[in-house]
């Protein structure tokens, strides 16, 4: 199972090391940066590494790499899967996963890492039993703590632990009781320079945010539940239920969870809400080029599009770029060679257009690839697969709860080639 | 009011105790100063609590950094009795962490850990056994054991699934003690406990246990001890089902019903938002469908059910998607029906990371097909245009493989590549070079037009498998190339600077072209060959180079009939995993051996004897043979090779020393590790069985081999023999069904151990290994203290308990011993391969010798095959692998030889007369669960007997050939 853990920051500086097996030494991580050199960006680091000796595998969040040792053959998703957890257990306990937090709880930090995992094998994962066992720090708790002397690890044994519902604890109470679910749609989608859909998927989540006292059993139907095919549940949905039908029953965790995640791939069904037209071209001599990018609302249901943001890699060459935006600011980065044109709400009366010139490296040939524009929408208020809830029910408890459903579309890898 | 009150006793707490303005960790990474140790200790050992809880954190919080701070080790423990439970938490954390270098103070700690074990709170009854395994001191694992007893039966399951976890901690410490204390048994038990997540535990730990254990039979599953799985499934948190889904990956169903049973009781798991599980699910189902009929509606359900996950998975994480991918690229080779309208999802995009681009492009050229393959073209076009050049590669290379996989598509992707060609960017137009040319190997007289277009961008090649592949364009299509000889003789001037790759190609591309057109190029074949034989050092460039001239120069005709031979079409796809290779990794989705497309056995270090993996067969599809006639079945089927790129070797000299693909070079590296473990499971027939099986000239030499051998050997037994006659010691010698016992010889004399004289054997009674040995004490004084311990062996021997001389020896004084053994040691291949290193201690000093054992000690008791298996198993096994020996003069029946030999679990399966010759089908199984398998053949009136042996193992026939040579002739 996972033998060791080592947190390593971008600059190379391993800063925290675990070790839930024999100790192993932390020479072991230059088969690490090996491979990081040769990644140069660090999102290209294999996550799977070996050496002689060991398996490196590893995640690469919020600037910071989770290297884990393993020795025998252990599956690497469940170790990728448990670095994740790993890292939004920070996330949760700290509000950010950074190195900075990370070395300010660093007590709290190995605490946790001795709770989520025995020997190897996962212990205590759950966010709600975690914080049972060790309380997350809070101003007000260190001080009150140093003063009194008291600690922040609790006494009794977690009751969720032992439950077959280990994602809830006993005896949750509240004087507004409430139960609020937003469903999340990302489109990932490929166009061709035509504006023809090479590839379209939607990504959808229901987010939960469940404050509810008691043991309420909730039952949560669509009115076209036929739209989902492929789904992932949160472990408190009872998968038979949805099975005969299409119903998604559950005692919820307390607070925020992810219920479910669905995935809509039928390309009928994903609605592309905006078209690009764009023209990015390089003069043979002279070192410049052109460039003209229009975005028009295509199929938004009626809604209006926010914050939307066009994004384009520019080959190396590209020095500088003087454009003019009708709507919205745009910004070049030279270094990164990012063009970066945020356009804010999409006006259907009057389009948005960028257009000017750009120029080269003098002497430098003319660039080969072709720049990809990545874009980025938020519509409120609309699912685009057209998921609609349709009522949420309360079993097991007796009072009456505030509810709300909410929907926003997003642009996930949304991306047009040019 | 609250927050000024705070703040009122902050400032307070600054004032007096020097605090930093902080109120986080991270002050305890600032202490840096000289006298740092010396201070914590001061806190350390200070009355106040809250002071001393401080000095413990500062001290973790050094030793998290990598600080040494293990001089604090006593006055950390002292802190260790409190009732205060994170400063416990503290202590443990730190006692963890040091006590291995620290073991006698460690022992200080035991008390508190026994009394913890035993406390009122189930937390902290489990926080003491979890900690306590983790102190990895041999000295502290026997105290353990009696609390760890009392956890595994504490009534509250937080306890027993911690202790469940602390068996695999302990036995990875201390082995032999985990199962003298008979923990394991009691880990199996927990696999029926009314808790899911006690079960899950009970299995992860069995699991990891097992792996160091291949024979051990210790996830011994049955139709109710998976009902239990399945129920526990249902209820357990995510890690357990992935572990109870592994272990049901290695359950073989009996039937198709159950089978099906247990696959709809597991897809579920498909929906689970965790991708470990959703991943260790398609394993089971992949496996366990090998099993059901595919007429049957539920086989298609399933399928269908298969798809949605797996594209999911590449919605996740990148990191996670790459395991998704590598596990993709297998189930697609299995099973291309299950996604193979899923094209689109494996589509690039510009931002995924590079190992993810890399994989994704692979699964698209394995899902081309006819009817998607326009767009999976203009994909790849697109892709060649894109800025990584690892990539860029790729994809060119993908079109190629469309080419050649697809054939109506091969004309649109000639086309795409002169599009990329005339791009004139360096590398792509080299890569695509290169595809070409294997396009013409696969529709030769096709495409040649094309060629007038690749000849522009000669100048711009400077990779060596580029030149070489337009070299041999050249050479290959020379008649219709007008300046062939000018465009080779270019190469020729830089010919010493080439690599080896492009020398050989220019040689053999310059004789073609002579032989095509004798009259002009006269001076060039000279000037090459010249080069090559004379000129250069390199042995495979010179013999060919001899070949040619030698050829050329007796025969044309034949040189002709060799170089210019027709050659075969090379296979369509060129990187399939070779097939048995493929069943093997499909049972072992989701793990490491996946992710590298190897077997396990090849490269996972620790897990020794890897068992291969089989998907079951599908019910009916089973042999139905009533009696083995292997005998006369010939030959067994080779397994199917896939027909590697370079065609046939002797037809086309050409790609003979061209770099192989690159998919064998890794076999190279491991197999000298391999070489000890293919014993135990024949890691390296697997490996190489597809190469072997390819040349059967390598194949007949290897046989041969081991055949000679026992002509040499086979006087050591003899010698053992006439001894037994001498002393007749083993008592087993004249009983029918007991073992074969050999008597005892002297293997370490007197004189070179200061007096001891050991004479000893070995000997297996009632499935136990023993060791009888003699000491006698030749020396004038007393020995004591008797000690013994073994060298890492072939078969992982080792005393299974102290050596038992309880009396100290006197002068003259012989003392008998019997010394169980066990197979669970450390594994060393020995030569020879039954060799065995032992160390005696005494009071005086330490002795050496080492002595051979009979390889019947290692055959077990439930050897015997069932008759279908072995009539499979005999198929299956290479026939390489098969070995004849002959043991003359033995008078016996085939019944009392068969009789005989059953005593040394040497178990006859079968017997069949055929003219007048009795053939007995026998086999065995070795502690490590290699299985032997034999035909014996004895002619009425014949004294001698005819004895083929076929075993994964090859190394091992002799030995067991040893073994029946002895049973039979005592």
């Amino acid at each position: 199972m996972i033998h060791s853990l080592f947190l390593i920051n971008n600059a190379g500086d391993l800063f925290l090391e675990k070790h839930w097996k024999s100790v192993i030494s932390r020479s072991v991580c230059d088969y690490f940066f090996e491979a990081r050199e040769k990644a140069v960006e660090p999102d290209n680091v294999p996550p799977v590494i070996r050496t002689p000796h060991h398996y490196l595998i590893n995640i690469y969040r919020e600037k910071i790499f989770f290297v884990s040792v393993i020795q025998t053959e252990v599956p690497p998703l469940f170790v990728i899967e448990f670095l994740h957890r790993v890292a939004e257990t920070f996330q949760d306990y700290f509000g950010e996963c950074s190195e900075t937090t990370i070395k300010d709880n660093v007590v709290i930090v190995y605490e946790l890492l001795e709770e989520m995992l025995d020997n190897g094998f996962p212990l205590a994962t759950e966010s709600n039993i975690l914080k049972e066992l060790i309380r997350p720090p809070t101003i007000l708790r260190t001080m009150v703590n140093t003063i009194t002397g008291s600690s922040n690890v609790g006494e009794t044994l977690p009751t969720g632990q032992l439950s077959t519902i280990p994602w809830r604890r006993a005896g949750v109470k509240y004087t507004n009781n409430e139960a609020y679910f937003d469903v999340v749609e990302e489109i990932d989608a490929i166009l061709d320079k035509s504006g023809t859909t090479v590839f379209a998927e939607i990504q959808g989540v229901i987010d939960a945010c469940v404050k509810l006292s008691g043991m309420p059993d909730l039952t949560l139907s669509f009115m076209n539940p036929r739209l989902l095919d492929d789904v992932s549940f949160h472990p408190c949905v009872r998968y038979k239920r949805w099975e005969s039908e299409r119903v998604i029953s559950f005692i919820p965790p307390d607070g925020n969870f992810q219920l479910m995640s669905y995935h809509i791939s039928a390309q009928n069904l994903v609605a592309i809400p905006v078209y690009v037209k764009q023209n990015i071209s390089f003069f043979e001599t002279g070192s410049s080029g052109r460039l003209d990018i229009t975005v028009g609302p295509k199929q938004t249901m009626g809604k209006t599009v926010e914050c939307l943001v066009v994004t384009v890699h520019m080959p190396k060459v590209v020095l500088s770029a003087n454009l003019n935006a009708t709507q919205g600011t745009y910004n070049y980065d030279p270094v990164t060679k990012i063009l970066v044109w945020d356009i804010g709400k999409l006006n259907s009366q009057k389009l948005p257009n960028l257009k000017g010139s750009l120029s080269l490296q003098s002497g430098a040939p003319k660039p080969e690839e072709n720049p990809s524009l990545n874009i980025d929408l938020k519509i409120q208020q609309l699912a685009i697969s057209g998921l609609k809830v349709n009522r949420l029910d309360m079993y097991g408890e007796k009072y009456k709860p505030f509810k709300g459903v909410k929907y926003v579309t997003k642009a996930g890898k949304f991306q047009v080639r040019t | 009011m609250m927050t000024k009150h705070v703040r009122n006793l902050l400032s307070l707490l600054q004032e007096n105790r020097g605090l930093g303005s902080k109120m986080t960790d991270s002050k305890y990474f600032t202490t840096t100063k000289k006298g740092e140790i010396f201070e914590l200790k001061a806190e350390l050992n200070s009355d106040k609590k809250e002071k001393k809880k401080e000095a413990v954190k500062k001290v973790i919080a050094s030793m998290t950094v990598g600080k040494d701070v293990s001089a604090l080790f006593p006055d950390v423990v002292n802190c260790m009795q409190t009732d205060n439970l994170e400063l416990k938490k503290l202590v443990y954390l730190y006692l963890m962490n040091y006590a291995k270098s620290q073991p006698d103070m460690a022992i200080m700690a035991v008390n508190t850990f026994v009394k913890d074990c035993e406390d009122p709170n189930p937390l902290i009854r489990a926080l003491a056994v979890r900690t306590m395994g983790c102190i990895r001191v041999d000295k502290i694992t026997e105290y353990l054991c009696e609390p760890l007893r009392k956890c595994l039966k504490d009534e509250d399951p937080y306890v027993r699934k911690t202790a469940a976890v602390c068996v695999a901690k302990l036995h990875d410490i201390n082995a032999q003690l985990v199962e003298d204390q008979g923990f394991l048994d009691t880990l199996k038990d927990l696999i029926s406990d009314s808790n899911p997540m006690v079960v899950a535990n009970a299995v992860a730990a069995l699991s990891e246990i097992a792996e160091s254990h291949p024979n051990s039979n210790l996830l011994d599953l049955n139709p109710q001890t998976i009902n239990k799985l399945l129920t526990a499934l249902n209820e357990c948190t995510e890690w357990g089902q992935i572990f109870i889904l592994d272990c049901l990956a290695n359950y073989t169903p009996r039937d198709d019903r159950e089978s099906q049973s247990i696959c709809e009781r597991v897809t579920p798991r498909l929906s689970h938002a965790n991708s470990a599980v959703v991943l260790s699910a398609v394993k089971v189902l992949m496996k366990f469908m090998e099993m059901l009929p595919k007429d049957l509606d539920y086989y298609g359900t399933l399928l269908k059910k298969l798809a949605p996950p797996l594209v999911t998975l590449l919605s996740a994480e990148p990191e996670l998607q790459y395991v998704a991918l590598r596990n993709i690229n297998l189930i697609v080779q299995k099973r291309p029906e299950i996604l193979k309208h899923e094209m689109k999802v494996f589509f690039v995009k510009y931002n995924d990371p590079i190992y993810v681009k890399l994989e994704k492009l692979d699964i698209m050229i394995r899902l081309a097909s006819q009817a998607n393959i326009a767009q999976v073209l203009a994909e790849l076009k697109e892709y060649a245009t894109e800025v990584d050049v690892d990539f860029v590669r790729k994809a060119v290379r993908a079109i190629g493989r469309c080419a050649i996989k697809v054939e109506q598509s091969a004309e649109r992707c000639v086309s795409t590549l002169l599009d990329l060609i005339q791009t004139k960017v360096n590398y792509v137009v080299q890569e695509a070079i290169v595809v070409i040319k294997d396009i013409f190997r696969k529709y030769p007289n096709k495409y040649e037009s094309v060629i007038a277009t690749l000849c522009e961008n000669l100048d711009s090649l400077d990779e060596p498998e580029a030149r070489a592949a337009m070299i041999w364009i050249v050479g290959e299509y020379a008649e219709r190339i007008d300046n062939a000889d000018e465009l080779l003789e270019s190469f020729l001037e830089g010919f010493h600077d080439e690599s080896t790759q492009v020398q050989l190609q220019l040689l053999t591309a310059i004789v073609k072209l002579f032989l095509k057109k004798p009259t002009e190029t006269q001076e060039l074949v000279q000037q090459v060959l010249s080069l090559a034989t004379q000129d250069s050092d390199n042995p495979d460039l010179r013999d060919r180079g001899y070949i040619y001239w030698r050829l050329l120069s007796t025969d044309p005709v034949a040189a002709k009939e060799v170089v210019l031979a027709e050659k075969p079409l090379i296979s369509e796809e060129t990187d399939l995993i070779e097939p048995t290779l493929l069943e093997e990794l499909i049972c072992h989705i989701g793990t490491l051996a996946s992710v590298y497309h190897k077997p396990p056995s090849a490269f996972v270090e620790g897990s020794r004897g890897v068992q291969h993996k089989r998907l079951p067969a599908r019910a009916g599809s089973g042999e139905s043979a009533e009696s083995p006639d292997v005998g006369q079945s010939g030959p067994a089927e080779a397994p199917p090779a896939v027909i590697p790129s370079q065609g046939d070797l002797l037809g086309d000299l050409l790609n003979l020393d061209l770099a192989p693909p690159t998919a064998t070079i890794p076999s190279v590296q491991p197999s000298m590790q391999m070489g000890a473990m293919d014993l135990l499971g024949g890691g390296l027939d697997s490996l190489l069985g597809g190469d072997i099986g390819g040349s059967p000239s390598m194949g007949a030499g290897l046989g041969a081999a081991p055949a000679a051998m026992p002509a040499a050997l086979g006087s050591a037994p003899a010698v053992g023999g006439g001894l037994g006659d001498l002393f007749d010691l083993g008592g087993g010698v004249g009983m029918p069904t007991g073992a074969y016992v050999a008597p005892k010889t002297v293997w370490l004399p007197a004189m070179k151990a200061k007096g001891l004289e050991i004479s000893g054997t070995f000997a297996r009674r009632g499935g136990i290994i023993q060791m009888d040995l003699s000491l006698t004490n030749k020396a004038m004084s007393v020995m004591t203290d008797f000690a013994i311990q073994f060298n890492r062996n072939s078969f992982g021997l080792a005393p299974a308990g102290p050596l038992q001389v309880l009396t100290p020896l006197s002068p003259n004084q012989t003392i008998d011993v019997s010394l169980p053994l066990s197979t669970s040691g450390p594994v060393m291949k020995m030569e020879p391969l039954n060799n065995l290193q032992v160390a005696v201690k005494n009071n005086i000093d330490v002795f050496y010798f080492s002595c051979q054992y009979p390889l019947s000690l290692l055959f077990v008791e439930d050897g015997k095959m069932e008759r279908q298996v072995f009539l499979a198993t005999w198929k299956d096994i290479p026939n390489d692998n098969e070995a004849q020996f002959q043991i003359k003069d033995i008078h016996l029946n085939s019944d009392a030889a068969s009789n005989k030999l059953q005593g040394s679990n040497i178990f006859t399966i079968a017997k069949r007369t055929v003219e007048g010759q009795d053939m007995l089908y026998q086999s065995v199984k070795l502690t490590n669960a290699i299985w032997v398998l034999a035909e014996m053949r004895i002619q009425t009136g014949n004294p001698n007997y005819t004895l083929s042996i076929k075993c994964r193992a090859p190394e091992v026939s002799q030995f067991v050939y040893q073994c029946y040579e002895l049973v039979l002739k005592n």
